[in-house]
Formats: C-alpha cells, structure tokens, sequence
C-alpha cells in the first residue's frame, strides 16, 4: 500500500483502535489517548497536504470497485473536513487531560468519556470519506449514538432526559434515511455517489427518496423545525463534550446532504424545494438569534447560536441549485465554497467557545450571565480566545466565517436573489448582539460585597480555546489553500 | 418474481412503516417509543427484501448483506435505547 492510502487508511482505523484500547486498558488510558490524538492530527495533516499536491486519494475497499465494492475517496473537501475534526479532537482530548474537581469519578468519566470520543472521531472521519450511500448510513448511526452517548454522560436527570429526545431525533432521522437509500437502490441497483451523479431524478421514486432523507438529514442537522432537541443536549453535555457535538456531529449529516443534493443530483432538486431548504434556513437563523439573545446561561446562548449559525448551511440550496444557480457556475462555486468556509470556521469558533464557557464554568462554579462581573480580570486569556471566537461568528474580517459571509452575499448578489444576502448580513448584526451581552457582563467591575471568587484554571487550558480561535481566524487570513481545496460545486 | 409476489410483502412493509411512525409521535411512553422505532425498522428491511426481489431474476445478495447490517445497527441502537430509559427511570425521570 502506498503512503496516502495507508494515511486514509489509518484516520478510520485509529481512532476505533484507541478507542478498544482506552476500555481494555483505562489505567494507560491518558498515554493511550494522546498518542492516539497526536497521531491523528499528525496523519491527516499529512493526508491534506498530499491531496493539496497531487489531487484525490481514492481506495476501492478489497480492490472491488463499485457498483459491488465499496470505495472511500479523500478529495479537497473531506479532507478539509478530516483536518478540522482533528484539530477540535486533539484540543477536547488536551482540555479533558486535566483532573477536574475531585479525582475519584471524574477519572471514570474521562475513562468513558475517551472511548466515546475517539469513537465519534471515527465515525466522523468514515463519514467525511464515504461514498457509498449505505457506508454513509451506517456512519452516520455511528456517530449519532456516541453523541447520545457524550450526552448522557453525567447521568444526571436533566441530561438523560435530554439525551432520549436527542436519541428519538437521531434515531427517527436515520430511518428516513434509511427509507431512502433503500428507495434508490431498488431504482438504481447501486448506492456509488459517482455512478449515481446525474442519474438520480430519473426514477419516479427519487423525489420520495431524495425527500425522506433530506427531512431525515435535516432533523440531524438540527435545522429550525427540527431544533428543539439540541439546545438542551448540547448546553447539558460537559463542556469538552458540548464542543464536539456542536462543532462537528450536526456538520456531518449536514456533508452527507451536500454530497446526496449537489453532487449525486444537482438536476433533480426543483426550484421549491430548494428555496423551501432556504427558507427553513433563514427562520433558523433569525429564531436561534432571538432565542440566544434571551438566554440566561452562557451555555446556552452557545447552544442557540448553532441553531443560527446552522441555518446559513441551508442558504446553500437555493444559491447553488435555485435561481441563482442558473445563472452561471461562478455564483453557484461562491455558495458552495462560502458553505464550506462558514461549517469549517464555525466548528473550530464554537468548540473554541464551548470550551471558554467550561472554564468559566469551572472559574466560577455556574454559567449565569448576569454573574459574570470580574470573569475578565480572572481569566483574561479565555475572554480573549472568547472574543477572536465571536469574531468568526458575527462575520468580521478577517475571519474564516468573513469568508463564508463574504461569499455567500457575493453569490446572492450576483445570482440576483439578494434577500439570501440579507439574511446573511442579519444574522451576523444578531450574532454581534447575543455574543456582546456576556462579554459585556464579564467585563464589568465586580461590586465589592458581592464580589465570588474565582478558581484558578492552569493557564495551558486557557491557551486551547485560544489555539482553536487563531485557527478559526487563520481560514480568513489564508484562504487560499482551504479555498483551492474546496475547488468550487463538484 | 412478478407483481402478485413481491406486491404483498411491499404493502406490508408500508403498512409497517406508517404503524411505526404513527406510534413514534403519538405514544407517550419512552418504551412504546423504542418498539415504534423497530417496527420502522421491521418495515424499511421488508420494504428493501421485496423492491430487489422485484427487480432482479434471481437473488440479489448485496440487499441481504445491507439488511443483515441494517439489523445490526438497529439492534445496537435498542440497545443504547433501553440502556438510556433505564437511566431515566432510575433518576426517577417521567417520560417527556
């Protein structure tokens, strides 16, 4: 085996042989897992800089190729993606190193905790190199119950009870998912992306096919009906758990309708359902500002503004495939980059939160808003990772989510459907607004009678959001090879 | 097989899936839930037994392979299911 297949080999295998190893061995579990974490970031930084150079790495799994085989293919894109699950999975594993509070339980959580994580990771990465539709179904169960699981890992009321909802989402989501691959394989006798391309839409059952695994995919993705199980999981998860599953679960099924609308049928989407997908986007974006905006807890602004920032995802459709599609592959290239620029910038923007609001948490013993006078003075390094964070999400430049911003106005403008761009831009004043009241609150001068005092944390775990934040700006300040990767609608 | 063969099993495996999602959304309890979710599932692997019947002469082996797995998965998701709703219980949970 060459060196790039063996690298593309190793991101599926690793992390599910970590993970066997962390429960058969939990007392060499911290050796185990940062190896195995270092070893990842490692490989798949070296996997990204082959394909930058020499273009896709393709394996036909047993040399079967398809329609009988299955194949697994690193382009551009999933390579992006395989290097931004690394890097957020390298700082949650370095963030959990710690012992936290008293040591007895808290080491068994981080025993199941890791097993659990190095889990997700490779159900991830199995999902981002897929191409089987099939392959991609059982991925996508893969990581949807590690998640639950993450969730559910405190085993407190609340979060079991948020857990089932998030199961009972998760679980009805991949049935309609399931419903359809099953529907296309009975009317194509295969499930090959690539052999599928433009042949999907022929089949008088594709629309019911393409419909039940999209309404599937979006209940995963959490787009705005389907919403109202994440908040709670995600704000009730402990925070190295919360940015896993805010920053990169909902990117996976969101890639797998990337891949089944843009490449395996860009003719068979009509003009309303896409712009059906946008508008559900759209209210997304708006309702998960509105509701970060009147949240009480830190956590829980974070949460909604995934919800938000999920709801740009969408824009994709109706920019690339509706109206604006039509009018020239350099509109529908912009939307499809600018998607991928905002799921990229904002997984590492909102682990790198998630993870501020944990050691805010952990400084002050709760995640109140209101509470939060003297936070700064405490934890100056986490409020400025907070704040470089925030920039990705409101927009600014230069940031990844500038570029994401950047092009998708550009795309709506250009395609002739500018009220898309407006919901852009609107998203990012709301983002500004939401993110402005705790970074308010935690600058305020304490008063001196109520003043709380505030537990050290080790200034090396302040400096991991920190890490994630410069990277999420690092997509804004060079875009060119994450730009060149993408290399426009496939 | 011709159409008064595999045309059974699919209105079956329809039927199958409506029951379950019908019971999915408006069974309150956790536990009928669980069993709606793999009367769903029951549904959609006779549903994909009976459409590659239809199409091919003999028997497609790559379905079977992809049902078999489908099972497997469904099982373990029962399973983190039930696991789950224990938990809840215990906590002295009610159902949502």
């Amino acid at each position: 085996m060459s060196l790039p297949i063996t690298a593309l080999v190793l991101c599926l295998t690793l992390p599910l042989l970590g993970a066997i190893a962390t429960v058969a061995a939990p007392r060499h579990a911290t050796p185990l897992v940062t190896s195995v974490a270092g070893l990842m970031v490692a490989v798949t930084i070296g996997l990204t800089s082959h394909v930058a150079i020499h273009g896709p790495v393709v394996v036909a799994l047993g040399e079967w190729a398809p329609p009988l085989g299955i194949q697994i293919m690193a382009d551009g894109p999933a390579v992006l993606f395989l290097l931004v699950n690394a890097l957020v999975m390298a700082a949650v594993v370095l963030f959990s190193l710690a012992p936290i509070g008293q040591p007895g339980p808290r080491s068994r959580l981080a025993q199941t905790f890791w097993p659990l994580l190095l889990l997700l990771w490779g159900a991830l990465n199995a999902i981002f190199v897929s191409r089987d539709l099939f392959n991609l179904y059982v991925g996508l169960e893969l990581a949807s119950l590690a998640a639950v699981a993450l969730v559910a890992i405190e085993r407190k009321r609340d979060t079991l009870n948020a857990a089932l909802r998030y199961l009972l989402f998760a679980l009805t989501g991949s049935l309609l998912y399931l419903l359809g691959v099953v529907l296309i394989y009975a009317g194509h006798g295969t499930l090959d992306i690539t052999l599928l391309a433009g042949e999907l839409g022929m089949h008088p059952t594709d629309a019911l096919a393409i419909g039940a695994m999209t309404a599937g995919l979006a209940a995963k993705t959490a787009l705005f009906p389907f919403h109202v199980w994440l908040p709670p999981a995600h704000a009730g998860a402990p925070a190295p758990a919360s940015a896993v599953l805010s920053a990169l679960v909902p990117k996976a099924s969101l890639y797998i309708a990337l891949r089944l609308w843009l490449e395996a049928a860009p003719g068979a989407g009509d003009a309303i359902a896409v712009n059906v997908l946008g508008w559900l986007g759209a209210l997304a974006v708006v309702h998960g500002s509105i509701m970060a905006l009147r949240q009480e807890r830190l956590k829980l602004v974070i949460a909604y503004s995934t919800v938000a920032q999920i709801g740009y995802l969408f824009l994709v459709f109706p920019l690339a495939l509706g109206a604006a599609g039509a009018a020239g592959s350099g509109v529908a290239d912009s939307a499809w980059n600018g998607t991928l620029f905002q799921a990229l910038s904002h997984a590492l923007a909102k682990a790198a939160l998630f993870l501020c609001a944990g050691l805010i948490l952990e400084a002050a013993g709760h995640d109140r808003i209101a509470r939060l006078a003297g936070v700064a003075q405490a934890l100056p390094v986490t409020l400025f990772a907070f704040g470089l964070a925030a920039i990705t999400l409101m927009g600014l430049p230069p940031s990844g989510g500038f570029m994401a911003k950047y092009l998708l106005v550009t795309a709506s403008l250009e395609g002739g459907v500018p009220g898309w761009g407006l919901i852009v831009l609107a998203g990012g004043l709301l983002a500004a607004a939401y993110l402005y009241r705790p970074m308010a609150s935690a600058f305020r001068h304490p008063d001196q009678e109520s003043a709380a005092p505030f537990t050290t944390v080790a200034a090396w775990r302040q400096a991991i959001p920190l890490g994630l934040a410069i990277a999420s700006l690092a997509l804004g300040i060079l875009p060119a090879v994450p730009h060149e990767l993408m290399g426009g609608m496939p | 097989m011709t159409a008064t063969e595999w045309l059974p099993f699919t209105v079956c495996a329809a039927a199958l899936i409506g029951l379950g999602l019908y019971g999915l959304v408006t069974q309150p309890l956790l536990l009928r839930r669980v069993i709606a979710f793999n009367v769903i599932g029951s549904g959609i692997f006779l549903l994909f037994g009976a459409l590659s019947g239809s199409e091919s002469a003999g028997t497609d082996s790559v379905p079977q392979a992809m049902i078999i797995t489908g099972i497997v998965v469904a099982l373990s998701a029962t399973a983190l299911a039930l696991a789950l709703v224990v938990a809840h219980a215990r906590e002295g949970g009610r159902d949502p």
